[in-house]
């Protein structure tokens, strides 16, 4: 059955991750034509005008960001794929690129002969040692094969493709960041502009795309701009694979058009919520959005119905809270990543992480002060847009979130000195009154 | 940031690569227009070599890449996935991080810790397990999820976590 209309519609066909299979179901088969008929100049316009935007989670326009690099200059230029997929929520990536490596090939290989690129780098997070071995072997068979090297597809275009395993750093997905991890520093941000597609690796221009979105290149160049828009909305065209976790019958990785009412995901697609648990919140585009309370479950998934809603599509990690999970809990545990995951180098984040977590931590433990919900919230403010990097957004945005929907749960918290519900709490504290189980004999 | 604090002894031997890890530290320097963007990949032969980074390791990395050896260590230590400390056999990571924990990771974590006797960051006596609680695997919709050296486990229960307890010897 398939799984979806495009990059999820043949991904759990047997052996799709080798090139006999990728090409029996049409891989590499519009490659040579493209690249014959279609200048890097078209290919950009094509891209332009099917409206496909970054998928990773800032949602920036693609074929706009490639005609940023500038044509005349004597430097070489860089494709740089981020497969660092560090989110709290998504795991899209990883399925994609496991099952179906050739089709990031080949969406490598159209993208960096639009943008002028010989070499392209896959920066793949530090646990993903697995999947850099899939993907290496696919990048050998696509070489031997002619697909990639000194003549790709029998042009005179080349192109050179490595794999780059971090080493566990949440920032590395921020772009600057994965380019300093990738020259060999610690991975911590830069001051943009300039913008990596002016001066990027090794101060030259570089065009960094997630995975998703490079999967979609191939289809649209194919098939073109009008054909990509049959699905999606408008302003959102496309599909987009939303990785589901949290107590729903069905959770995993769904490819849905763009617009698709977030019930529809939760209720048809994942069959709804486990037995004896119903929705109190859904944060849907990985932990660093400000959540969505029940009662806007009929918000349409797309850029601008989630941003009308005061939230972000971002990388589409759908993470559902039930009603019996503690809403400081859970905002206590993913700030605490947060905290874990600055890397330091501005003081906002910095310290602004640390003490959101601390004042999250008393409140819930029921040791919270009546000035604790107005601190956080300016602490969050003043961590919103004055850090370095997005790092700090994407701790202060779920705070301030969850006050505005669940300002009445924060107080009770307070008042109570305590959690109004909390099954995590309340399931670990059955386990430490059970008699300890026997050690593992060696 | 948080992160155990690492020793550099002051005198020892110096290392060299074997053979195999020799040629693979010669491929990974070709991918690269400098030494220096090698020094991730080298600081990951090193730890396959020898099971963790000691320090006349992160002094061979820093020797390869042509790095002074505190930047390679300012390097090493920014990342949470290279052991400058000696690891267990198996070294159990398991993520708490939201989405695990909605499905029941910070009661796998307890289980573990219960059993094994030890506590985050810790190592069992015969150096056979060292557990750590880890931050996001990307694996939210197979939760619980553990990472046990480079392999990943899904789905997991208590009674998983026992049936992978006693294969790992």
């Amino acid at each position: 059955m398939s799984r979806g209309p495009l990059l999820f519609k043949d991904i759990d066909t047997p052996g799709l991750a080798g090139l006999e299979v990728y090409r029996g179901l049409g891989g590499y088969e519009a490659l040579a034509e493209v690249l014959a008929k279609k200048s890097p100049d078209d290919c950009i316009e094509v891209v332009k005008a099917s409206g496909l935007r970054g998928r990773g989670g800032a949602g920036f326009p693609t074929g706009l960001k490639w005609s940023f690099v500038p044509k005349d200059t004597p430097k070489p230029k860089y494709l740089v794929c981020n497969a660092d997929e560090s989110e709290p929520g998504t795991f899209k990536d990883r399925e994609l690129i496991e099952k179906n490596p050739h089709l990031l090939i080949e969406g490598m290989i159209l993208a960096a002969r639009a943008i002028g690129a010989n070499v392209g780098y896959v920066y793949l997070r530090g646990e993903f040692a697995w999947i850099q071995r899939i993907l290496d072997r696919a990048i050998a068979e696509a070489t031997a094969a002619g697909l990639l090297g000194p003549s790709v597809a029998g042009t005179d275009f080349r192109l050179d493709l490595y794999t780059h395993l971090g080493a566990g750093a949440y920032i590395c997905g921020e772009e600057t960041a994965l380019l300093s991890s990738l020259e060999g520093y610690r991975g911590q941000p830069r001051l943009k502009p300039p913008f990596p597609a002016v001066e990027g690796l090794y101060r030259c221009p570089t065009i960094v795309n997630n995975v998703e979105t490079l999967m979609n290149v191939p289809g649209i160049l194919a098939n073109g701009a009008a054909w990509y828009r049959q699905w999606g909305t408008e302003k959102s065209p496309g599909t987009k694979i939303f990785s589901v976790s949290g107590p729903v019958k069905r959770p995993g990785n769904y490819e849905l058009p763009l617009g698709v009412p977030l019930s529809t995901l939760l209720n048809e697609h994942c069959g709804g919520m486990r037995d004896g648990f119903r929705v109190k919140a859904v944060i849907p585009g990985g932990s660093s959005v400000p959540p969505l309370p029940a009662s806007l479950l009929d918000t349409a998934l797309d850029f601008e119905s989630l941003n009308a809603a005061g939230t972000y599509l971002g990388s589409g990690g759908v993470i559902v809270l039930d009603d019996r999970t503690c809403i400081v809990d859970a905002l206590w545990n993913i700030t605490r990543f947060y905290r874990h995951e600055s890397c330091g180098k501005c003081t906002p984040c910095r310290e602004g992480t640390y003490w959101m977590a601390e004042v999250l931590e008393r409140l819930e433990r029921g040791e919270g002060r009546d000035s604790d919900i107005a601190l956080l919230d300016e602490v969050a403010d003043n961590i919103l847009g004055k850090s370095f990097c997005p790092l700090g957004d994407a701790a202060a945005m779920p705070v301030m979130g969850a006050i505005r929907h669940f300002r009445e749960e924060f107080e009770y918290h307070v008042t109570h000195r305590r959690c109004r519900v909390n099954r995590r709490r309340e399931e670990l504290d059955a386990l430490r009154s059970a008699p300890a189980a026997a050690e593992v004999t060696a | 940031m948080s992160r155990a604090p690492a020793t550099v002894a002051l005198e020892t031997r110096p290392l060299e690569w074997p053979e195999a890890a020799r040629k693979q530290v010669e491929e990974a320097l070709t991918h690269y227009p400098n030494r220096r963007s090698a020094v991730l990949p080298a600081l990951w032969i090193a730890q396959r070599t020898w099971g963790w980074i000691p320090p006349e390791a992160l002094r061979l990395v820093a020797r390869t890449v042509e790095l002074p050896e505190p930047e390679v260590f300012g390097i090493a230590t920014f990342y949470t996935m290279f052991n400058l400390q000696p690891v267990g056999r198996h070294h159990l990571q398991l993520c708490l991080t939201v989405s695990c924990s909605l499905v029941g990771a910070d009661r796998l974590y307890e289980h573990l810790r219960r059993r094994l006797g030890i506590g985050h960051g810790e190592t069992t006596p015969d150096g056979r397990f060292t557990l750590r609680k880890v931050e996001c695997l990307a694996a939210c919709g197979n939760g619980p999820c553990m990472q046990v050296n480079e392999d990943y486990y899904e789905n997991l229960d208590e009674a998983a976590v026992d049936r992978i307890l006693e294969k790992l010897t």
